[in-house]
């Protein structure tokens, strides 16, 4: 099957929200008024591990204007994650709306409703807080050792496995088939480490708690996962589910970090003490030190390989620091290695240690990547290791030892996002030409070749990554849809998939269009309201295209049946002779009916009837997609500056429903995660206070900035998938990394295992090599 | 020399300004930025994206140049002339700009978009056949994390081209 016949999907259809963006529409959460909206703003600890032994609000309660301050006195004691999970959330339920101890330089102490921003503000600087003093730890292997300071020492959490040491997640694996490292001709073992790293999503974190006319409470709120949200506002807040709406207006980008209850329980409780709408949006530097970031990593691999090529061993070790909470932390710790190892076949033994540790620093959660950025950092630099070693072309040596079409791997079996995995076989794959076009982009065999002959301090270099992920989680996320037609042959779809600037609302539409024979603009999508759209999980692990893709069709063919139903009334044919096509029912003989006359038939004159279904979907697969990344880079060997002259990325995302949105979600990931090779870390002082937390100092790309970035769409056809789709959006942040380490050492013969590149590492990197004969 | 400024009531001051073209008296708090009280008028058009002069998501035409609105107190744009991306163009009649932002899908999450938009307009007032290095600069204080830049710059060349040739300057 290939996408050739299809007449809506795989074109670039213009994103159906964009017009409406691009003039300044009201379409964001804080883009409406609210009568009598109070401002709401959160006191936020100083202290990076202390328990509050006394906390006096009389006199924040006098400012003029205040309304409501809450601390923990004021509020259930429900342990739960803020991890925007299927129910039950993997994730350690570590977490309260409001507590009595503080467990890093930016946790919550109270919060405050008032008048005015200015009020609110006064209000937090009169809240009489006396600490006690704990000691902190920041190191996770120092907060494993016995008699580290115990970060969740409070008895009501649940499912932390080791609460003592501080472990928040464990997962071990291994798979043996003889002894380990016994037919390596050569062993190699090193670590990698990534930073901090923040999502920057230009919006800040926001949310509007307000009460509809009977009294219900409403959120507006930016999130990746209204239902999730609406569940565990629930629970926290201990209120039923049919209390709450949620609503997701437009997002101004999420990568993870809105897939997370951040504002909206602390939101939800003052808007229930004031009976008043209220508005808590972070600014820039909470966005920085109090929502989420990608989990820190320190990734040890051990491989060995054969001569003639042959892995024979891999082992992966990952220690990942989840900050204060385990928001994400056993289901990031697992993708690490589930959505990495399979990558290249490994003959004999398979090992994964995986932990994921508390600190008294700033939560990690989900970020784009979702542990795939940790692990491949490693696998992919030790690949090109393992190739020099042997003297085989790293792209050689990828292509004799890839997943193939039909191979499975027992990883995919032992490993799910926080449980045992599900057995599947690779069932499309466009890796070959993706690995071909790459290498001809970036001329790999002239350059090599040219590279290989440098004198003076600049030198240049090519570097070649390869990766996979997943397209949603099998068995677990689940999407649907609704859908119904309208007198003119117009349809509306209600789709439960959160858009957060994805695109995602037009290509549901496209699907929905070529099961119907329509153009997009009969399709009139509302997505996103809990109490409108039916279920999604959400907008995470790269399921929307695939899960709520599959949705969406599923009811367009449910729909699409019902028309031909009516339609073989009003044309007196059989049903199975008929078929739709620019929007009519068209016969084998020619003869045809408008969509409209189907709609007006079922609504007014016969068997009168609503023409509209609802589907589910869920999958017992997740068919990864594939890339190879390319990256050529110049390094000024007396500086240590790196830069990239060239970037080309090669997606087999399946069928790409939209070209054009696709490649723009490509263009985007792989910045992002070129961005966070060259530039980015959050940095702390001693007592664990972020000390970059603005745009500023925190430095991200900017269009100057920007090297050139190619991203190349290489088809392939996912039978699971709806029209071939796999997903796209996630993969392309996991390739920088890798790709320039290898291209630095193709230039200058150094290896980097720690994230950013800055100019010092790279330096220190050459001068140490220097001192080895390099 | 800006002149006429009433103080209203205490810390209230009364500006006149003229936005998209039409003449407009505000209250604004004295110490209030321009971005705060644009929103706070209905202008909702013009975003925070960080509020310390960063990301460049508030920034509106003034008096044809472009400004930081978080960091541009409002009263100095007293007997200004602003300009927000709502009086670029609308939907229904959108400005090539804004259009060729939609067609080159360079509209992901969209947060960005406005301050990029204005950017774009003040490039391309002065320099109507700009190079990829001039829009880039151009777009440099504009921060987006959703799309490489890359369909942004074709956005810009593709609205330089097709206002190059209607002959004309890009509306007000």
């Amino acid at each position: 099957m290939d996408a050739k016949n299809l007449k809506v999907v795989n074109k670039p259809v213009i994103k159906m929200d964009a017009l409406g963006l691009a003039c300044g529409e009201p379409a964001f959460t804080d883009d409406v008024e609210f009568k009598g909206l109070l401002t709401g703003k959160i006191l936020w600890s100083p202290h990076a591990h202390a328990r509050i032994k006394k906390i006096d609000v009389s006199a924040a309660l006098k400012v003029p204007g205040v309304k409501a301050v809450l601390t923990y006195k004021d509020l259930p004691r429900v342990p739960h994650t803020t991890a925007g999970q299927g129910y039950p959330e993997p994730s350690p339920y570590d977490s309260y709306t409001l507590d009595n101890k503080v467990r890093f330089v930016g946790d919550r102490v109270a919060a405050v409703a008032a008048e005015t921003p200015e009020a609110a503000k006064e209000a937090l600087s009169k809240i009489k807080v006396e600490y006690e003093l704990l000691p902190a730890v920041f190191d996770t292997f120092e907060a494993m050792k016995d008699g580290a300071p115990v970060i969740h020492d409070e008895e009501d959490s649940k499912n932390i496995p080791d609460a003592k040491h501080n472990i928040a997640a464990k997962f071990d694996f291994e798979v043996k088939n003889g002894e380990w490292f016994k037919e390596a001709d050569f062993v190699f073992e090193h670590s990698w480490s990534i930073p901090y790293l923040q999502h920057c999503a230009i919006e800040p974190h926001i949310t509007i708690a307000h009460f509809d006319n009977t009294g219900r409470l409403v959120l507006r709120t930016s999130t990746q996962v209204p239902f999730h949200v609406r569940r565990i506002v629930a629970q926290a807040l201990k209120i039923p589910v049919k209390k709450i709406r949620v609503v997701k207006p437009r997002i101004g980008g999420g990568f993870g970090s809105k897939q997370e209850v951040l504002l909206e329980d602390i939101t939800a409780a003052l808007a229930l003490k004031t009976g008043r709408p209220v508005k808590l949006e972070y600014t820039r530097k909470e966005t920085f030190i109090s929502s989420r970031t990608r989990h820190p990593a320190v990734c040890r691999m051990k491989a060995g390989v054969k001569k003639d090529g042959t892995i024979t061993d891999a082992e992966m070790e990952i220690t990942l620091n989840t900050g204060a909470y385990g928001s994400h932390a056993l289901t990031v710790m697992m993708c690490s290695g589930s959505h990495t190892i399979p990558m290249y076949r490994v003959k004999n033994n398979i090992r994964f240690i995986g932990r994921s540790v508390y600190t008294n620093l700033p939560v990690a959660g989900a970020y784009r990547g979702y542990g795939a950025t940790q692990g491949f950092f490693a696998w992919e630099c030790l690949m090109d290791m393992m190739a020099a070693k042997i003297g085989m072309d790293p792209v050689e040596f990828r292509k004799m030892n890839y997943i193939k079409l039909g191979e499975g791997s027992p990883v995919f079996k032992a490993m799910g996002e926080g449980r045992e995995g599900v057995e599947q076989v690779i069932t499309s794959t466009g890796l070959f030409e993706a690995i071909q076009k790459g290498s001809d982009e970036i001329k790999w065999t002239e350059k090599k070749l040219k590279y290989a002959a440098q004198s003076g301090p600049i030198r240049r270099g090519v570097g070649v990554a390869c990766m996979m992920q997943g397209s949603g989680i099998p068995e677990v996320d689940m999407a649907s849809a609704t859908m119904k037609m309208n007198e003119d042959g117009s349809f509306n779809l209600l789709v439960g998939a959160a858009d957060l600037g994805t695109g995602s609302d037009t290509i549901l539409a496209q699907i929905a269009a070529e099961v119907l024979g329509i153009k997009t603009d009969d399709i009139i999508v509302t997505s996103s309201d809990t109490d409108i759209t039916p279920f999604d999980v959400g907008a995470y692990a790269s399921s929307t295209t695939f899960i709520s893709g599959g949705a969406v069709k599923k009811t367009a063919e449910k729909v699409r049946d019902m028309i031909l139903e009516v339609g073989a009334k009003i044309l007196d044919q059989k049903k199975e002779d008929l078929r739709l096509e620019d929007g009519k029912v068209v016969a084998k003989d020619g003869a045809s009916c408008s969509l409209s006359e189907v709609a007006n038939t079922s609504l007014y004159y016969y068997n009168q009837h609503q023409i509209t279904a609802s589907a589910s979907h869920f999958a017992h697969t997740s068919p990864p997609p594939f890339q190879a990344n390319f990256a050529e880079v110049e390094v000024d060997t007396e500086t240590g500056q790196v830069k990239i002259l060239d970037y080309v990325s090669c997606v087999d995302c399946g069928t790409a429903i939209n070209p054009q949105l696709a490649e723009g979600q490509n263009d985007g990931a792989v910045l992002n995660g070129i961005s966070h090779t060259l530039s980015e870390a959050m940095e702390f002082s001693s007592n664990g206070t972020p000390l970059n937390a603005s745009f500023r100092r925190y430095k991200i790309f900017s269009a100057a900035d920007t090297p050139p970035v190619r991203t190349f769409i290489i088809p392939s056809w996912e039978p699971a998938g709806p029209f071939g789709a796999k997903s796209v959006s996630e993969i392309g942040i996991n390739g920088p990394l890798p790709a320039v380490a290898n291209a630095i050492y193709n230039a200058c013969g150094v290896w980097l295992f720690e994230a950013p590149f800055t100019p010092d590492k790279v330096l220190k990197a050459i001068q140490k090599g220097k001192n080895k004969g390099l | 020399m800006k002149t006429g400024i009433i103080e209203t009531k205490k810390g209230f001051f009364e500006i006149t300004v003229a936005i998209n073209g039409e003449k407009k008296e505000l209250s604004v708090k004295n110490d209030e930025s321009l971005l705060d009280a644009l929103r706070r008028h209905g202008w909702k058009g013009t975003k925070k994206g960080c509020d310390t002069g960063d990301c460049g998501s508030c920034a509106v035409l003034l008096n044809g140049r472009p400004v930081l609105g978080c960091l541009a107190p409002a009263v100095t744009a007293h007997e200004g002339e602003i300009t927000t991306i709502e009086g670029l163009g609308s939907v229904r009649a959108p400005h090539p700009l804004q259009v060729a932002f939609v067609e080159a899908g360079a509209v992901q999450c969209g947060f960005c978009i406005p301050g990029m938009i204005l950017s774009s307009k003040h490039l391309l007032d002065r320099t109507p056949n700009p190079t990829e290095a001039e829009i880039r600069k151009a777009l440099d204080g504009n921060l987006c994390r959703c799309t490489g830049y890359v369909k942004q710059v074709e956005a810009v060349k593709a609205a330089a081209q097709k206002l190059r040739g209607k002959g004309k300057r890009a509306r007000a």
